[in-house]
């Protein structure tokens, strides 16, 4: 009887593995082939039927540096200020809530509120710039959230005995608790750009949708998900879709891997000392 | 006086947060009074037909097909992440449990476009010929739906189960219980209210993905009569017409908006309630 229940549950286990592999290996059959070099570094042809998608990476790329730059300052600052310096539980209380209701609204909401401020209140341009504010307020959440515990689980007797060798609390935090955090921060990081990269509901309105390659932060671009989203539901081209989901699918797995090995090659190093 | 600034400096970009979401509520809110006024607040929960053109603005049909896309989502999902988190945590050795932690963040990683072009590609030609319709439907929504939030759930279940405090699975031991007799009597009901916190999380996240919904659900705006129909959710009605809305269509988005932010809130609260309840 416990054999069957085993069995029972090790197959769930396994449905679950296979949904993933049967998934990435269908993409990734269908659309490796179609990608090349030229692929990667050449403009679309014909709004996408044929050519590549250069100018798409280039835009994603542009708006996960900008996401971060904006993000990362904001999701890390308010993480360091609610553990080391507020003594108020009600405003903890209140920031917390705030950011766990941030993170739990749709993507699509962030769109709607990103269009309707930026674009139609402020006066803003369709740009990069415009759909990294809204992938940032994205962000931030996550980033905060997650940092907020890796600096809490930092021991105390840490951060006494740096401030009994005469640190003062800003000297504190950035060489004792931040490097100690650094693992964890880094994760909430990684996973909050992850998910902004991915993201097209939420910047298909802000994001404008050019062909062309994006030259500074102000011009208007089309990252990967959101040309995936036109090339398959307009049915634009399915020989670019499938290649465009295989790069999009390729680019997650290098970051979890990489991602994944750096903290454990920095968990090891900091186990060594 | 250096220290004192930074405090002053980490104090307003914490702010930020609070100032995020105050602006989010407030033109969420100023953009849809036009629409609440112009066509009546029970009507918009009443009325079956949402036609711009003729200023009929009713939202009865996505309001439900919201709910049940992502109901049936979790009817799909919940058996197999519960079963997996359990097979992860306790049945699978320590190797197969480093093996299964990439996995799981791969899974959340994909882009839900892509989960959308999946169902698009796979699971509407495989429902059009073996189970009916023309394949976009209500059904394919759900499936795409599950497998988009089974990371969610396994991942918050997992950390449920770990959380089980190790002298509860000892005494059960001890008392004579199998293995399977202290999972079932011991470690579910303790990591419920885990469980249930990451049922709900995934829930969320049903109801609020845009793209990959819309791109297998077919959009017909309708109370979908079996799961084989298609339909037209909340979210996805934004993304289709927020392109080219004008006034008070422009403005009945936003009401879709408020709809979608009450529904995260209520749904927030009630995962609070849960913590609150059983003091996690």
């Amino acid at each position: 009887m416990d054999l069957v229940k085993k069995i029972f549950f090790t197959s769930s286990g396994m449905i679950t593995v296979a949904i993933l592999l049967v998934i990435v290996s269908y993409i990734l059959i269908k659309g490796l082939p179609f990608i090349d070099f030229e692929f990667i570094f050449s403009n679309p042809i014909d709004s996408g039927k044929s050519g590549g998608i250069f100018p798409m990476i280039i835009s994603s790329l542009y708006l996960l540096v900008l996401t971060a730059l904006i993000a990362v300052p904001v999701g890390v600052g308010s993480a360091i200020y609610m553990t080391q310096y507020c003594k108020s539980n009600t405003f903890v209380k209140v920031v917390r809530f705030c950011s766990q209701t941030l993170s739990a609204i749709p993507s699509i909401i962030y769109g709607l509120f990103g269009f309707a401020f930026l674009i139609m209140f402020l006066k803003l341009d369709w740009s990069l710039f415009t759909a990294s504010v809204v992938l940032a307020i994205m962000s931030v959440p996550t980033i905060f959230q997650v940092s907020e515990i890796s600096i809490d689980s930092v021991p105390k007797e840490l951060i006494e005995a740096s401030f009994g060798l005469g640190a003062c609390k800003s000297q504190a935090i950035t060489s004792v608790i931040l490097p100690s955090a650094i693992s964890g921060i880094f994760t909430g990081i990684i996973l909050a750009l992850t998910r902004a990269i991915s993201e097209a509901a939420a910047v298909m309105y802000v994001v404008g949708s050019t062909f062309t390659v994006p030259l500074s932060i102000f011009d208007a671009g089309r990252p990967l998900p959101l040309h995936l989203y036109i090339l398959a539901s307009e049915g634009v081209s399915a020989d670019n879709a499938y290649a465009t989901a295989s790069v999009l699918i390729i680019i997650v797995l290098v970051i979890t891997v990489f991602s994944n090995y750096c903290l454990n090659r920095y968990q090891n190093k900091m186990e060594g000392l | 006086m250096n220290e004192k600034i930074i405090e002053k400096g980490l104090l307003s970009i914490t702010l930020c947060l609070f100032v995020i979401i105050s602006l989010i509520i407030i033109f969420l809110v100023h953009e849809s009074i036009p629409a609440f006024t112009h066509f009546g607040l029970i009507r918009i929960f009443t009325d079956m037909r949402w036609i711009p053109d003729l200023n009929l603005f009713g939202m009865l049909p996505m309001i439900v097909s919201s709910l049940l896309v992502s109901f049936l989502a979790l009817v799909f999902a919940v058996p197999l992440s519960l079963t997996t988190a359990i097979y992860i945590e306790e049945l699978s050795s320590i190797s197969i449990k480093n093996l299964f932690k990439p996995i799981i963040q791969t899974l959340a990683g994909i882009p839900s476009v892509v989960y959308g072009f999946f169902g698009l590609t796979v699971l509407i030609p495989l429902i059009r010929d073996f189970v009916g319709g023309d394949g976009f439907s209500v059904l394919a929504a759900s499936i795409v739906l599950a497998i988009m939030i089974l990371p969610t759930i396994i991942t918050l279940s997992q950390d449920a189960i770990r959380n089980v405090p190790f002298e509860y699975k000892q005494a059960s031991f001890a008392l004579g219980s199998t293995h399977f007799q202290t999972i079932s009597k011991i470690i579910l009901p303790t990591a419920l209210p885990g469980i249930l916190t990451g049922i709900i999380l995934g829930l969320g996240r049903a109801v609020g993905e845009t793209l990959a919904v819309l791109m297998v659900i077919g959009n017909v705006n309708q109370i979908p009569s079996s799961i084989l129909d298609s339909a037209r959710t909340l979210t996805s009605n934004i993304a289709l017409e927020m392109g080219y809305a004008m006034d008070i269509h422009y403005n009945m988005l936003f009401v879709n908006g408020v709809i979608l932010f009450v529904i995260i809130v209520v749904l927030m609260a009630l995962t609070m309630c849960i913590q609150h309840k059983w003091g996690c």
